[in-house]
């Protein structure tokens, strides 16, 4: 058999089968599934808002406009004064969820990231050594799924108070990653005996090779869609712990507003509603944007489904 | 019968691990109970901060003394005997068990009924999505089902009140009784009309969730070949569902359904907290603003015991429901 060697590929190709990979591919997948351009579009509707929007939208001040003046965007002629009317304190309330935005992304993002890491890293660990490496983590895992997340989550953010967005995120990920973690390990399990695997290992491959290159591609939808699970649930947790009034923060979130919107009383009539659905729209978008971007992902990662694009 | 053993031994062990991790982690809380509770009277009566002091070092009793470790292997020591201390800024001086039991039951008519509920409903609605699978109806719910589940409980809670206690007025807008309690027709009518509310929210939560991993379940239960041979063999469709397809595909879930139980104790601190309902949650909630160290660590006990043994008694029933497993082969998880 001749031996065939392929030319080394020039930077050019290289950078072309990039943007082919990551940008080419994912937009045709993306056109394909409307769900998931939509989620997609959402998605990055919300993160150039966190971005861009505090350089344009100027800071909610207090006392700038009437108490509880109603969206002026849905009534007629309808103005960009006060898009969504006013608060309590008398400051905008669209300009409140533009400065909001920051920092529940950051805290979401950073808390997907780490607990999706720590998750991969117990998980593959566990389940690609097995024995006695295997039992301590699990059993390691067990406990942190027996404490109840949230009370612990509350009593961890007063222990370490900080305003940081990437504390809170890291706070966020203490509890999080052991679900994940014990379903990666059943992955890795199931991946473990399989030819290709065996194959490998017979060559005589590196572990680093068999990991990355062999077991990861494999389980890379699986983890890509709980990193955005990771996210929606930091989002649960963070705005939730806002709302409770356990987290010390130094800038409004869409969390604080609806702790003031709560005890304000903005419930109980329908002149103060607006002060309450705002932030509750603002976070239930970013979730459904995440979710329906999620249905792109498994056709995005999967190298068996990607082929057919 | 070794592994019931090992198995006990096992959720033991973790049981008292989660204790001992969330007592250093409570005790290492920054402020004390006697300030929090002075500040506490501060905010609510408007009094002087000097006299609320005063009033607040009644406590002063219940506040552990000594070095932590020595307060750990007295918590330890009284936590296996049953005793989990006294209250200190929230109820001064009631034993904790106590108030946990006058707050559990609540908590508990709660979560049990919504999570029958919404298990019934999710388990009917899965199934008709996998017989219905790849249609629009199945399609349309699939992806609605999984926006629900992403929604946050308070935010359903928060909308849920504005409409049907404040707007509708429905339901009440806040705690778990209004009449005098007895056992009468009345009061039982007046607190399921309480619970109305909590329970609705979490069923709303719930059972999209159900729903989706019924339909997962069915859908590969469908495609085995003993279904296949069942309808080969001309038994009637209703005994296919039923007795065939349906078992088969809860066996999954039923883990699931233990498992929740427990996970939803700890999460109902919102929604007692917005509905104001005086179970677990609401007393977590205050606990934790008054620094109250011992209920707090009860409430957290209790839930961990209870998230304990869900997962015990899940891994036993499935054992006892799957045949293959009862008949003497390993129990995998």
């Amino acid at each position: 058999m001749s031996k065939e060697v392929a030319p080394p590929l020039t930077m050019k190709e290289i950078i072309k089968s990039f943007i082919e990979d990551w940008v080419v591919i994912p937009a045709k997948i993306l056109v394909r599934n409307k769900k998931a351009l939509a989620g997609f579009i959402i998605t990055l509707g919300y993160i150039i808002m966190a971005v861009v929007g505090p350089h344009i939208i100027p800071y909610p001040k207090n006392y700038t406009c009437p108490i509880y003046l109603p969206p002026t965007l849905f009534k007629w002629p309808p103005s960009l004064a006060h898009p969504l009317g006013c608060d309590y304190f008398g400051a905008d309330i669209w300009s409140e969820i533009v400065w909001g935005a920051p920092s529940i992304l950051q805290i979401a993002f950073t808390a997907g990231f780490i607990t999706t890491i720590v998750g991969i890293t117990v998980g593959m660990v566990a389940g690609f050594l097995g024995g006695k490496v295997d039992a301590g983590l699990m059993t390691a895992t067990d406990i942190v799924m027996v404490i109840p997340g949230l009370p612990l989550l509350i009593v961890l953010s007063t222990v370490i108070r900080s305003t940081n967005p990437f504390v809170i995120g890291a706070i966020l990920s203490v509890t999080a990653w052991a679900g994940l973690a014990r379903s990666i390990r059943s992955q890795v399990l199931s991946l473990r005996n399989r030819e290709f695997i065996e194959a490998a290992r017979a060559l005589g491959l590196p572990t680093r090779h068999i990991v990355f290159r062999e077991i990861m591609p494999n389980i890379m939808s699986y983890i890509a869609i709980n990193f955005i699970f990771a996210t929606t649930g930091a989002i649960y947790s963070s705005v939730g712990l806002y709302f409770l009034g356990m987290l010390p923060f130094s800038t409004v979130n869409w969390g604080i507003m609806l702790n003031w919107a709560y005890t304000q009383g903005a419930l109980s009539s329908l002149s103060t509603i607006h002060y309450i659905l705002a932030p509750i729209i603002a976070i239930v978008g970013f979730q459904t944007g995440l979710i329906l971007f999620s249905y792109a992902i498994d056709e995005m990662f999967n190298p068996r489904l990607r082929t057919e694009v | 019968m070794r592994w019931f053993i090992k198995r006990a031994i096992s959720a033991f062990l973790t049981v008292y691990v989660a204790v001992t991790i969330t007592f250093f982690v409570v005790r290492s809380m920054p402020g004390n109970p006697i300030q929090a509770l002075a500040m506490a009277l501060v905010q609510q009566l408007y009094m002087p901060y000097d006299t609320a002091l005063r009033i607040a070092e009644a406590a002063t009793p219940f506040v552990p003394k000594g070095p932590i470790w020595e307060q750990y292997f007295r918590y330890m020591y009284n936590f296996f005997r049953g005793n989990l201390g006294y209250s200190i800024s929230y109820s001064t001086g009631v034993p904790v068990t106590q108030l946990l039991a006058s707050a559990i039951p609540w908590t508990v008519l709660v979560v049990a009924t919504s999570l029958v509920i919404s298990f019934g409903l999710g388990i009917l609605i899965g199934m008709l999505m996998a017989y219905k699978h790849g249609s629009k109806f199945d399609s349309v719910l699939a992806v609605t089902f999984s926006i629900i589940r992403s929604i946050p409980a308070y935010v359903i809670a928060l909308i849920f009140l504005i409409i049907f206690a404040f707007q509708l007025n429905l339901f009440p807008t806040g705690g778990a009784y209004s009449v005098q309690p007895s056992f009468s027709f009345q009061f039982m009518a007046d607190v399921l009309w309480h619970a109305a509310l909590p329970i609705i929210t979490w069923v709303f939560i719930n059972f999209g969730g159900w729903a989706l991993s019924m339909r997962g379940s069915t859908i590969s239960v469908l495609g085995e070949d003993y279904i296949a041979y069942a309808q080969a063999r001309g038994l009637p469709s209703r005994r296919i569902v039923v007795t065939y397809v349906g078992k088969n595909a809860i066996l999954p879930i039923f883990t699931q359904f233990m498992l929740s139980l427990g996970f939803m104790f700890g999460g109902s601190i919102f929604i007692e907290y917005i509905f104001g309902y005086p179970g677990v949650g609401y007393m977590l909630y205050q606990a934790i603003t008054k620094r109250d160290w011992f209920l707090m660590l009860g409430a957290f006990d209790i839930i961990v015991i209870a998230v304990a043994i869900g997962t015990f008694l899940a891994d036993m029933l499935y054992g006892f429901l799957d045949p293959r497993v009862r008949r003497g082969g390993e129990v995998g998880r």
